[in-house]
This record gives C-alpha cells, sequence and structure tokens, in this order.
C-alpha cells in the first residue's frame, strides 16, 4: 500500500535521512522509534509531502508520488496528482495544528466541504460520528483554545479521519502531553489499531509501541537499524544500540 | 472670548466648520477604502519570492514610508498633472493618501501574515486545501484579529494627516478653522476644530474597541 525506497534527505548539507525504505501493508501499525534527531519525524514528513526528499522512491497505492526521473533525480508527481495522492495520507500533529478560529464542529467540515466537495449535512454526520468515537460530543461548539491538549489532540485525530486517508500518521501525538492525557489519545489510537486501520506512528511511548504496533522500526542517525516485529526489535534479541535507547527512557 | 460669548457667531463658526468636517471625513473614508484592500496586495507583493516583484515593492514602500506625506501631497498636485492632466485638490489628495497609507498597512499585514504559525500551513496542506484556500479560509482570518490594534493606530493617525490637504487649500477642518482664526484673530476656531478631531477619534477608538471584543471568541 506504501513502498518507499532509498530515500535520502538533507538539511542544509546534514544527512537527515540516508537511504531508508519501507514498505506498509494494509492494516498494519508500524511504529517508528528512535532519538530526537534520528530522523523519524523527517521521514514521516516526507511521506505525506511536508518535505521534499533528495533521491528515492515513494509509492501510494502503485501510483508514484516521486520517483526517479530519467538522470536519477527525484521527480514528484504533477500539482493535481500529488494533493490527491497526500489526501490518501492523513497526517496528526504533535501540537495539534488545530485552526484556532473555528469551532471543533467547524475544524472537522472544513475540509470535507471545501476540499472533498461533500455537502454540508454530509460533513456534518461524518464530523458528530467522529467526535463520539473520540469521546468529544459535547464538544462540538468549543474553540480548540477551550480544550486541554488530550482533546485537542484528539479533535485533531477526529479532523484527519474525516477526509477518509487510507493512511494515519502520528507525529509523536503525545510529546506535548502529561502522562494521563497521553492515555487519553493513546487510548483512541488503540481503538484505530483494532478496527486494523493502517497507521504510522512515530513515538517515545515504547510499551504503546510494544503493546500496539505490528511491525517496530528503530531508526538512528538517519538510517534504519532494526526492524520486525515488536518481539524481533525490543525482545529479548534486540541490538545494543536499542537497548541503550530504551534504557535511556527508563523503560524495561 | 469672542465666539464662545457670541452665541450667532458662534453657530455660524460651528456650521462652517461641520461643512469641512464632511470634507475631512469624506478624505478619511475614501483612504479607508482604497488603501485597506490595496495594502494587502502591497503587503503579498513584498511578501513574494520573486525578486522583479518584491524589489520594486519595498522600494516603493521605502520611499512612501521614508519621505513626508505633504511632500507625496505637493507631488501629486503639482507634478502627477504633468503626466496625465489636471486633477482637482480632494482626487491629488485621495491618490496621496491611499498610496500612502496602502505602504502602512502593507506592512501591519505582512506583521501579521507572518506571524501565523508554520503548522496552520502544514495542516492545511495536509487537508489538501490549495494555497489560495489556505490563505483566505485559515491565514486571513486569523491574521485580522492579529492586526487590529496597529491597524487602529493608523486609522487615528489618518483622521488626524486629512488636515494635510490644507497644504493644498483642500476646504476641510483644518483650513476652515485656520481661516476663520486668521480672519478673527483669534484661536478658537482652532481649538474648536481641535475638539472635532478628538471627537471624530473617540468614535474610532469605541469601533475598534467593538471590533476588538467581536474577535474575542478565541485565543491565538
Amino acid at each position: 500500500m506504501l513502498e518507499v525506497s532509498h530515500i535520502a534527505k538533507a538539511f542544509e548539507n546534514e544527512a537527515v535521512l540516508r537511504d531508508v525504505s519501507l514498505t506498509v501493508r494494509q492494516g498494519q501499525v508500524v511504529a517508528i522509534i528512535g532519538r530526537s534527531g534520528s530522523g523519524k519525524s523527517t521521514l514521516l514528513r516526507c511521506l505525506n509531502h511536508l518535505e521534499t526528499v533528495d533521491a528515492g522512491e515513494i509509492r501510494i497505492d502503485g501510483v508514484p508520488m516521486v520517483s526517479a526521473d530519467e538522470n536519477g533525480k527525484p521527480a514528484y508527481a504533477p500539482k493535481a496528482e500529488l494533493r490527491k495522492l497526500c489526501l490518501k495520507m492523513g497526517f496528526v500533529f504533535q501540537n495539534y495544528n488545530l485552526f484556532p478560529h473555528m469551532t471543533v464542529l467547524r475544524n472537522l467540515c472544513q475540509a470535507q466541504e471545501r476540499v472533498l466537495g461533500r455537502s454540508k449535512a454530509e460533513a456534518l454526520v461524518r464530523a458528530r460520528a467522529l467526535l463520539a468515537k473520540v469521546g468529544l460530543s459535547d464538544k462540538e461548539r468549543q474553540y480548540p483554545c477551550q480544550l486541554s491538549g488530550g482533546q485537542q489532540q484528539r479533535v485533531a485525530i477526529a479532523r484527519a479521519l474525516a477526509l477518509d486517508p487510507e493512511i494515519l500518521c502520528f507525529d509523536e501525538p503525545t510529546s506535548a502531553l502529561d502522562p494521563q492525557l497521553t492515555q487519553e489519545v493513546l487510548n483512541v489510537i488503540r481503538e484505530l489499531a483494532a478496527e486494523k486501520r493502517t497507521m504510522i506512528v512515530v513515538t517515545h511511548e515504547m510499551r504503546f509501541a510494544r503493546e500496539v504496533a505490528d511491525y517496530v522500526i528503530f531508526m538512528q542517525d538517519g538510517v534504519i537499524r532494526a526492524q520486525g516485529t515488536p518481539e524481533e526489535v525490543m525482545g529479548q534479541n534486540r541490538t545494543e544500540e536499542l537497548s541503550a535507547f530504551m534504557g535511556l527512557l527508563g523503560d524495561d | 472670548m469672542q465666539y464662545l460669548n457670541n452665541p450667532e457667531l458662534l453657530m455660524k463658526l460651528l456650521s462652517q466648520l461641520s461643512e469641512g468636517m464632511l470634507t475631512s471625513l469624506s478624505i478619511f473614508f475614501c483612504t479607508l477604502l482604497f488603501s485597506l484592500p490595496l495594502g494587502l496586495l502591497v503587503a503579498l507583493g513584498r511578501m513574494s519570492k520573486r525578486k522583479w516583484l518584491s524589489a520594486p515593492v519595498s522600494f516603493y514602500i521605502l520611499i512612501m514610508r521614508g519621505t513626508p506625506l505633504m511632500l507625496q501631497l505637493f507631488t501629486v498636485y503639482f507634478f502627477l498633472p504633468k503626466l496625465v492632466g489636471p486633477i482637482p485638490r480632494l482626487q491629488s489628495t485621495l491618490i496621496a493618501f491611499t498610496f500612502n497609507y496602502a505602504a502602512y498597512f502593507a506592512e501591519i499585514y505582512r506583521g501579521g501574515i507572518m506571524s501565523i504559525d508554520k503548522g496552520q500551513y502544514e495542516a492545511a496542506q495536509v487537508l489538501g486545501f490549495t494555497r489560495a484556500q489556505t490563505f483566505m479560509q485559515i491565514v486571513m482570518p486569523q491574521t485580522i484579529k492579529r492586526v487590529l490594534l496597529p491597524v487602529s493606530n493608523e486609522v487615528i493617525t489618518l483622521v488626524k494627516d486629512t488636515s494635510l490637504a490644507t497644504a493644498i487649500a483642500v476646504r476641510e477642518l483644518f483650513l476652515v478653522a485656520k481661516n476663520a482664526t486668521s480672519s478673527s484673530g483669534s484661536v478658537e476656531p482652532l481649538f474648536i476644530a481641535g475638539l472635532f478631531y478628538l471627537a471624530m477619534n473617540t468614535i474610532v477608538t469605541f469601533f475598534f474597541s467593538w471590533l476588538t471584543r467581536r474577535f474575542d471568541y478565541y485565543r491565538g
């Protein structure tokens, strides 16, 4: 469903991603772990065209978002095509990025109406169903500033889901939250995993990754250092690097 | 106290001043009508990545903010007609004021637009909004709230700047008062005109307080 091959990305000559390849299949929950600066967020942002790659290919449902041209340089799909492909991906930010001047309901409806062209009634039904799912039905008239961080992040998840993406990406969705609010948000993601929704989660929550993900990617210095099932990557036979990393986090 | 002790003379002065004030108000409203939207275009030009556009726009802003408005007024009134034919006094004033104020508004808008968090653009992008939609539906509404205070400053200054039109003999409030002072030898008309400006700016101030409260429904 998502194929990434040999992508590379550098910021001002500093390599952030080096020859990264991965495949995400339908219904898979992929957790990407690693230290800050290991390139995991950049990888996720490249998949959503929030960053452009310097080399490599990305295909969604077999359709190239970016592929090498005859000179081997990365060439992105034409604008309209690119927008369509990006809509297959949903994105949830670390700091929510809700639209502060819109109510919760408007945050969920705006793109449905203006981007997908759904009718107001249709968008409203979908928005209300999603708010019920994330447990915020009573907040639809509120503005983001009136909500807690955990509530805002749940709205952001609902907003991404409203466009029916095939793959939902989370960029450290709980890093700005205290432990209790973190659980609120993780519970929503657990539910989505139980529905077999395809997701890619960049996270520092090791226990969560181990419990929810069926595939774990450990990154360091812009390279994938280990990947496989949580048991393979984080279990007894894990690499020394990963042990050191998990030790830093105070996790088993 | 020749005016304040003489009700008949005072009434006559007040009616003359009121007439002058109508001219001042038309300068005020027309300038805002044209310069507020023009400022947005100038701001977009200034922020353009295309150097051939942003460089001349920056130069225009430098000239407008860097030279006296009265000099700009003279330039429009005395030199522009040599190129395009005669321009009446009031229209000259509107042209000079509009281009001058658009430059100030442009810089205020630019500051407002640049203060919008990058995350708002990214969120709009991943939700599939086009660049135009992002600007109109997400960036602009938030910018308006942020620029209200600096814009109100400029609007208050504009009320007083209308008096500069005196320099090319537009019969607005200040010129009427100045003439009355010259002919009577009393400074009372000028002080009364001062009260007129104060009254107009009191209304402007209340208007912006009301507008600010209307945008209080969210923080950010």
